[in-house]
């Protein structure tokens, strides 16, 4: 994954609240098991008229659409942008349709992870900033994202935000976090060590396994519980 | 020593390192995988050539795009769907992992039958790359969705960084009448709250209501947690999680006793602090019906729809397209609209005590003429199990559709959809745009509701059913 230090883009504004993952990638998008092949797909419902059936003929209204957001890679929502469902789809067809700044006022919490994990940066501001950026933002304006120093800056305004350390370090580097948390690996042999004297009941899944799954299936509480 | 928190003593207890922004290394006890996101994290692991630390604690099921008509093949309906179902069974026999696939006893909604089987069991850690794991928390598990990345972490190192989150603690107070449900209370709080009041807290659900709920409908709450924004919600183990749980297939066979006791000393102390509370007497609640397209545009079924006017007096877009997109106004009753379907399923509410609860309603009568009905049933097990009752054919007389398990229609990509625009009441958690097909028109409600709606032909009161039952 390349690393993001600096980036300078144009911005689009979808500015609603509660933006899900469903409409930046509907389910029926998300044609193979692959994360790529999947930007043609980004925010298909609202992108083209006739979606539902497969087809391509842009919405002029919607803003992907109009000419002057050719090219943006920076998208600026209001709060909870990426809620709903998990689909990692949504933050790598932003990614393929070239996305790197998300700014919101707050996340779903998993895609605000997923960001992190495939180099998108996703930027909290509070409302009143974000409205300030808004208003100084048009179709021309270059947004300058400086991730060192941790600021944005578009005309005259220049905007601070806060990201957690490791996540920053994570995006500068463009960094694998698995690889980063197999550093820690005798630190989690020690523990399953321990934890399997502490716990033993949670790592004794031979004797399920082995058996008949159909005879246990019927659990006398399941009768019981009827109301 | 200073009083804990019901998630302070999971994370506690599965802590291996901290580190100085206050987010944690924590062990995962159980991974469960689904074919429409799972099979795309084992193809990663794949790929990066890495491996599974604990192969047995990784269980995987085909539930999203399975087909649910009835007498189904192994297939899907979804055009396009098989890859993923195919993908799912070459790599889970290639890794060695378990695999309850579509003609397996033990198939079903991946978050149905974590605790039907017992692999959801109070005090674990376990994540699923989908959003609504957070309903095992019902149990008392540390359980949380995730992304397909996270999940390959999960996989490859038995761990996942959790960050420093926020704890609220949501007190239900006051006396449940009997059409109160669960999905109403869930339904309400996200209404009054909003659906982004708990982003970045976890949340835990208590009071003298949930003492007395049964551990179904303590999953429905816990499902829709994150429909509030939530990492994830908590219930406490108490005597019932533990009748629940013991016994079950995957659940402890030995050193039950000490299980036991482990679960029960979960529960918060009296005094132990949350960044934030909520409480809510629900003895007044009617019963809770969406009108929009987000979980928190919910009203008292004898509410009018809300003008779409923010606190500050100006005009909420976001809630004047909803209305347009369902097509309804401000100050209309949901009890004037008619409806096209009816559908009960979903890992929200498709369980036994659910089907139970709307055949009850269902018993002796008729779904209007012109609605279609459908039921989906959350597992094979809750199927067979509902059989074995008689309920199929009080849903079959009364003119619903009894299906096989899965996900189905609750979001559209099991190759089914309800008729393009349709208004459609449902028991499942999410009434976004499109959510069950083009164009759909989905009223969030609890099964209940819905059976009762498919009656009349439009959406009902349930109350009125239950003064005239007595
Ligand atoms: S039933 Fe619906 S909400 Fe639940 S896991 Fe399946 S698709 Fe997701």
């Amino acid at each position: 994954m390349k690393g993001i230090t600096r980036h300078s883009g144009k911005a689009v504004l979808m500015l609603t609240d509660n933006i899900n993952t469903d409409q930046i990638i509907p389910s029926r998008e998300m044609k193979s098991v692959s994360k790529v092949g999947l930007a043609d797909g980004l925010f298909a419902n609202l992108r083209y008229l006739d979606a539902s059936t497969g087809g391509r003929t842009p919405d002029p209204q919607f803003v992907l659409n109009k000419p002057t957001a050719k090219g943006a890679s920076i998208l600026i929502a209001k709060s909870n942008f990426g809620c709903g469902s998990s689909r990692e789809h949504a933050v790598w067809a932003l990614h393929e349709y070239g996305f790197r700044i998300i700014i919101a006022t707050s996340y779903g919490s998993i895609f605000f992870d997923n960001c992190i994990n495939n180099g998108i940066l996703p930027i909290v501001l509070d409302q009143g900033t974000i409205a300030r950026l808004t208003d100084a933002v048009n179709a021309d304006t270059e947004l300058v994202v400086d991730l060192q120093h941790c600021h944005l800056s578009a005309e005259h305004l220049k905007i601070k935000f806060n990201l957690n350390e490791d996540k920053r370090q994570m995006l500068l580097e463009g960094s694998n976090a698995i690889d980063l948390t197999l550093k820690h690996k005798q630190a989690i042999d020690q523990f399953l060590v321990h934890d399997k004297t502490a716990r033993p009941w949670v790592y004794d899944l031979s004797a399920a396994n082995s058996n008949n799954p159909t005879t246990k299936l019927h659990h006398p509480t399941c009768q019981e519980s009827q109301s | 020593m200073t009083a804990t928190t019901l998630f302070d003593k999971l994370l506690q207890s599965h802590q291996i390192k901290q580190f100085d922004d206050g987010s944690s290394l924590v062990l995962i006890d159980r991974v469960m995988l689904h074919e429409r996101t799972g099979a795309l994290a084992l193809a990663n692991l794949v790929a990066d050539k890495r491996s599974i630390v604990e192969p047995a604690a990784v269980f995987c099921t085909i539930d999203h795009i399975a087909d649910t008509s009835p007498g189904r093949p192994m297939q899907t309906r979804m055009p396009g769907g098989e890859v993923f179902i195919e993908a799912m069974r070459k790599q889970t026999t290639d890794l060695g992992l378990t695999l309850f696939d579509i003609d397996d006893p033990r198939q079903g909604i991946v978050h149905v039958i974590a605790p039907e089987l017992g692999i959801a069991q109070p005090g674990i850690t376990l994540v699923c790359p989908d959003s609504h794991t957070c309903t095992l928390g019902g149990l008392g598990a540390l359980a949380w969705g995730i992304g397909s990345t996270d999940c390959e972490h999960a996989l490859a190192t038995k761990t996942l960084r959790v960050k420093a989150l926020k704890q609220l603690r949501i007190n239900l107070s006051g006396t449940q009448p009997p059409w109160l449900t669960a999905k109403d209370i869930i339904l309400h709080l996200i209404a009054t709250h909003s659906a982004s009041r708990a982003v970045g807290h976890v949340i835990e659900f208590c009071g003298p209501v949930i003492e007395s709920m049964e551990i179904e409908q303590r999953l429905t709450l816990c499902n829709m947690g994150v429909e509030m924004g939530a990492f994830t919600a908590l219930i406490a183990p108490d005597q019932k999680t533990v009748d629940y749980v013991l016994g079950r297939p995957y659940a402890p066979a030995n050193n039950t006793n000490e299980a036991t006791q482990h679960w029960l000393g979960l529960a918060t102390d009296d005094g132990a602090k949350f960044d934030s509370e909520i409480d809510m007497d629900v003895s007044a609640l009617a019963p809770a019906v969406t009108w929009g397209t987000s979980p928190e545009h919910a009203v008292g079924i004898d509410e009018a729809i809300p003008a779409p006017i923010k606190a500050n007096g100006d005009s909420d877009p976001t809630r004047l397209a909803a209305l347009a997109y369902m097509d309804v106004a401000a100050g209309q009753k949901l009890t004037d609209l008619a409806i096209d379907t009816a559908y009960i399923g979903s890992c929200t509410n498709a369980r036994l005590s659910d089907l139970r609860r709307a055949a009850l309603i269902l018993k002796n009568n008729k779904v209007a003429s012109g609605v279609k009905a459908i039921c989906v049933p959350g597992s094979t097990q809750v199927k067979t199990q509902a059989e074995a009752e008689g309920l199929d054919q009080v849903f079959m007389e009364a003119g619903f559709e009894w299906n096989e398990s899965g996900c189905a229609m609750c979001f559209y990509a099991g190759g089914d959809s309800f008729g393009d625009q349709e208004r459609v009441i449902s028991s499942t958690n999410r009434n976004f745009e499109g959510r069950q097909g083009p164009g759909s028109k989905t009223h969030l409600a609890s099964p209940e509701t819905v059976a009762l709606s498919a009656i009349n032909g439009t959406i009902s009161d349930l109350r009125l059913h239950f003064s005239n039952v007595g």
